[in-house]
Parts: structure tokens; sequence; C-alpha cells
């Protein structure tokens, strides 16, 4: 008798595609629906958005680039995207790798002290940010007798921003991480990989799709923000003004072009880092598969 | 390099995975870990490897204590159950890891990966990924990725667990070939007894944590030390409470001495041999292998009456 172990299963394909004319019928009432609700809910406002911004030509936008106040509020959202967006990710990594690989007391309650940025209002954030760093906040004199002012200062808009985008690596990368599992790393080791080069050269590699895609949501939540930024920051003109913000005061000023200028330079952003991701990922793909054809004529010869 | 375990014991949670097992290997053999799922065997193996810590107990490789040396130290080649391929590295870059971390010369590495490729006959796929390989070829490459770095000790888990038939087979040969002329000191984990006793040169049977018997192919079968052993290597068919292998009991078309009178409930041809199902006369049910030559001399019907004598019945002690 031998004793019988379970074979891996193949995954099951999924169902051959619906070919009757009901299920045709099915098929482009949904497409309407989606690519309706897509239109109404997403496309159309943007466009709207570009073309009421270049509705008079490119010289009221030109005027509104070059005002002293949009680029400095242009500038303060670069700084603080390039502070928040590095250090989340190093922050994300460790805490995906810890909530993943590790068991220790207190395990749960961190994995869902990583979503109350989700669960609070970014108002609540900003004000809460305000009580600890403030004036009269729990750290308010201590720092001010450092002559650090982090209220209606930059550091307090890269703590709110931090705080705000803080989830999206960590909840990136968990699952790949769950995925890929334990053995090429261990694989690693037997092969005499220390910790941290097995880090390097096979945790990171395999993970960094998660790892690049929770960049990509960090940058567009940090570029993005808005209500925790607007608390802390004071919404100083030319001073702690951010994109965002800035976009709201030129709103009610009844600059519409500025507030439009202002909120396309910010979508430009995220799709250049979009863009850039993209063009990363086709580059990479467009390799490996081009990699599989040269090799597809001496595929057999060994068995 | 020998390997000498010295009562490990080995828990996780409430599961007793090893327990209180001592076990020697010697410099240059080859054996098989042999047992059903959950017998401990794999978590043996990873204890050699550094993988597992033991709960207590020692591991020695040629007397050097190693039960607390990471991994990275033992020098030991690990080949796991599916493989673990870099799925991002090259099948070069993964067979040469081993050499880089170790900032080997650049000439040295493409010399040996050359060779080990070759050895492993997947030198025309040094630049797939393994995503673009067969599961055999996938085997081949985490073997020359074990080998590269030319291990004292070369573990591997369920070596052909998951491949088909026939490339297992082969893959079973050419093991073997390789330990012959290599003579590293390799052990490998099995739930197969055919491929143990197919390709180890000494077999441990485990269960439930506990090594049940050891020695050859041989040994094992024709003199196991209890109902399990027998049961797990090799057919077996009871008689009460003796246990006789199927081909050590004679059919005879006429009563003789020592024999008992059995009625012929089905008789299914399996090629070289036959299968014969029989009822015995105080109800107890056998089956008995015969050549086919035999069974065509008996000429057996369904319903027929003959007669059943066995050969070597082993009776063991209750457990």
């Amino acid at each position: 008798m031998t004793a019988v172990e379970s074979t891996p299963v193949e995954a099951t394909s999924p169902g051959a595609p619906i070919t009757t004319t009901r299920g045709r019928a099915i098929r482009l009432t949904l497409r309407l629906v989606v690519l309706g609700y897509l239109t109404f809910i997403l496309a159309l406002p943007v466009f709207m958005v570009f073309w009421r911004t270049f509705e008079d030509g490119l010289e009221p936008v030109l005027r509104a680039i070059s005002r002293p106040a949009f680029q400095s509020a242009f500038w303060m959202t670069l700084q603080i995207t390039a502070i928040a967006v590095p250090v989340n990710t190093v922050f994300g990594i460790l805490a995906a790798l810890m909530l993943v690989r590790r068991r220790f007391p207190g395990r749960s309650l961190l994995n869902a002290l990583i979503d109350l940025p989700f669960a609070i209002s970014p108002v609540v954030i900003g004000l809460s940010l305000v009580l600890v760093y403030g004036k009269n906040g729990w750290f308010g004199e201590v720092l001010s007798d450092l002559g650090i002012q982090v209220i209606f200062a930059m550091p307090g808009m890269v703590l709110a921003t931090m705080f705000v985008s803080l989830p999206f690596v960590v909840r990136e990368v968990m699952p790949v991480l769950r995925e890929i599992g334990t053995d090429q790393e261990q694989a690693a080791y037997t092969l005499g990989a220390s910790g941290w080069r097995t880090f390097w050269r096979v945790t990171l590699p395999s993970i960094r799709w998660g790892v690049i895609y929770g960049v990509i949501l960090t940058t567009a939540r940090s570029l993005g923000e808005f209500g925790a930024v607007a608390i802390v920051s004071g919404k100083i003109s030319g001073k702690t003004e951010t994109l965002t913000t800035h976009v709201e005061e030129r709103f009610q000023a009844f600059d519409l072009v500025g507030a439009y200028t202002a909120s396309i330079v910010l979508a430009c952003m995220a799709l250049l880092v979009l863009l850039a991701m993209t063009v990363y990922q086709s580059g990479w793909l467009g390799r490996r598969i081009g990699r599989g054809h040269q090799h597809a004529a001496s595929d057999e010869t060994v068995r | 390099m020998a390997i000498s375990m010295q009562r490990l014991t080995k828990r996780f949670g409430d599961f007793v995975a090893l327990d209180d097992v001592s076990l020697e290997i010697r410099d240059g053999s080859l054996t098989a870990l042999l047992g059903p799922s959950g017998s401990g065997k794999t978590t043996l193996l990873r204890i050699i490897a550094g993988l597992d810590v033991p709960d207590s107990g020692t591991v020695l490789l040629d007397d050097r204590d190693v039960t607390r040396v990471p991994p990275q130290d033992r020098g030991i080649g690990f080949v796991f159950q599916h493989y673990a391929p870099f799925k991002h590295m090259t099948v070069w870059d993964n067979v040469a890891f081993g050499l880089t971390i170790r900032h080997r010369p650049k000439d040295e590495v493409r010399r040996t990966v050359g060779d080990l490729l070759d050895l492993v006959q997947i030198a025309h796929l040094a630049d797939r990924y393994p995503a673009q390989l067969s599961g055999g070829q996938r085997q081949r490459m985490a073997l020359a990725r074990a080998l590269a770095i030319q291990p004292s000790v070369l573990l591997l888990d369920e070596p052909f667990g998951a491949l088909d038939a026939r490339v297992r087979k082969e893959l079973r040969v050419w093991l073997r070939r390789l330990h012959d002329e290599s003579h590293v000191t390799t052990v490998f984990v099995t739930h197969d007894q055919e491929e143990a006793m197919d390709v180890a040169d000494h077999i441990v049977v485990m269960d439930v944590g506990r090594i049940e018997q050891q020695g050859t192919a041989r040994d094992l079968y024709e003199h196991p030390a209890n109902e399990f052993v027998m049961s797990f290597i090799g057919p077996v068919t009871r008689l009460g409470d003796a246990y006789v292998r199927p081909h050590d009991i004679e059919i005879l078309l006429a009563p003789e001495e020592g024999s008992r009178q059995a009625v012929v409930e089905r008789v299914v041809y399996l090629g070289f041999e036959v299968r014969v199902e029989l009822t015995r006369d105080d109800g107890v049910r056998v089956w008995v292998q015969v050549p086919r030559d035999e069974a065509e001399r008996l000429s057996l019907q369904q319903g027929q009456t003959i007669s059943v004598r066995s050969r070597h019945e082993q009776v063991f002690a209750a457990a």
C-alpha cells in the first residue's frame, strides 16, 4: 500500500463565453451601463475642467501659472509628496513584512491601526494633529521651545499627508507577500544569502508590482490631499498653500481660470506618474515576451 | 559528509512533528526518508538544513554541532518540493545565485554555471524564466542551483512529487546516476515506497514523528519490524492476526497439508500478473498475486472451490 497524498489541482479555466442572442444582449447592456457610468461620473467632469480652462485660449492660463502664489503652492505640493511618498514606501514595506511574516503580540491591533486613515475623515485627522502638535497641544510647548513650528508650517503638512496616504503601500504589498510565500527566501538562505541580501535580491523584486502600485496610489493621494492639509496649514497664500488649497482659494476669489489651471496641473502630475509606471511595466513585459519567442523553436528538445 | 541526529524533538503547537528521533547518515550515502503525510520526514529534512530549529536534540555534520547554525553557514544544498525558483531571474541567474552571492570571479561563475546546465541538460534554456519551463525542467534547474555551491550534503524534499509518471521515472534514474558519480551525501523525502526502493541505498521509514525501521529495501521488505512497515513497504494481505505478501500464498487445486479451502470471488488480469480475490472457509477474505502462467495453468473460474496455503506468514506483537 502506498500512502495517497493530494496532488496539486490545476486551476480551472473560466467558463466559455456566452454566445446565445440573449447572452449577447445582456453583455451589450452591461457594457453600456458601465460606459455610461464612467462617462457621467468620471470622463465628463474631467473633460469639462479642461474645456473651461482653455476656453479663452492659452494666455489666461499662462498668467495664472506665472502668479507667485501658484508657484509657491506648486513647489509646496511637490516637496510634500517627495517626502511623504518615500517615507511611506519604506514604512509600508516594513509594516507589510512584519504583519505577514511575524507573529507578535498586538499584531491584529497594528493591522487594524493601518486602516485608520481610510476610516477617519481627513478633516478629523487634521484637527487631531493640531491637538497634538499645535500651540496648546501635547508637544506644542516642547516644540516651540526648540523653535520648531509644526502647525501652520510645512512639517505639519507633511505629517498630515503621510497620515492620510499611509495605508496604500502596506495594503498593496501584503497580499503579494502572502502569495509569494517564504520558499524563495528560504532557498536564498540555503544558498548562502544573508537576510539583507535576500531582501534586496529576492523579496523586493518579487513584490515590486505591489510596491509600484502602492507608490502610485500614495503619490496620487499625496498630490490630491485637501482636508487634513487645509486644517494644519492655515492656507496662508504664497506660504503654506498646496495646489489643492490654492484651487479652493482661487475658486472663492471668483478666479475660475486660476482654479481650473491649478486643477489641471494637479491632474497632469498624477497622470504623469501613472504614465511613467505604465511605460516601465510594458517595457519590462515586452522584454519578457520577446525572450519567450526567441526560444520557442528549441522548446521541446529535452524532456 | 556524515550527518548525525541525536534525540530530536520538534513541536508545532500541539502537533508533535518529531518525537525523540535519532538517526545516523553515512558519508556518501543516498538515503530516503519514507513515510505518510505528517510522519515528520520533511521536518527532519528542514532541521538538517537549518530551516527549522529543533526544540531539543542535536544535529552534527561530521562531528560539528550545527543545531543552532543558520542555513547560510551550513553549506547544504536544498531542493524544495515545488522547487522555489527565483521567478524574476532567468535560469542562468537562478543557478548562478549562490556563486554571485559569494562574489566568485566572473570566469568561474560562467564556467560552473555552464557546466551545471550541461549536466542537467537545460543549457539551451539558460535565458528563460522559470514560468517558461516544464515541471521537469524546473526540477533540473533547482537541482543545478543547489549543486552550484558544491554542497557537502544534498537534501531533496519530495523531489519527484509534482511530476508526471514518465518524467518521474527518468529523473529517478538520473538522480541515482548523479549520486554514483559525485558521492555527495544525499537525503530525500518521499511518500512513495517504490521511489524509495528504486533510488535509495538506505531507507528510513517514519510514522507519526518516529522512526519505525531503517535498512536496505530488501531488509525492510523481507523482515519488516512491524505491521506499519510491512503494509507501507509493498502489498500485504491479512489472514486473521497474520500478515502475508500476496505473492506468498499458493493456490492449490486439491487440498494439501496446511491448506484451507477457499472460494474464488474474482479474477483480475493486470498484465504479467493476476490478482485473485478469495473467501476462505472461515470467512476471511484474501487476495493473492499469481504470475499469468500460473493462473492459466489453474484456469480459475469465479465460484470455483480451491485450496490456499501461505508460505511466510508474519505475526507482530500487538502494539
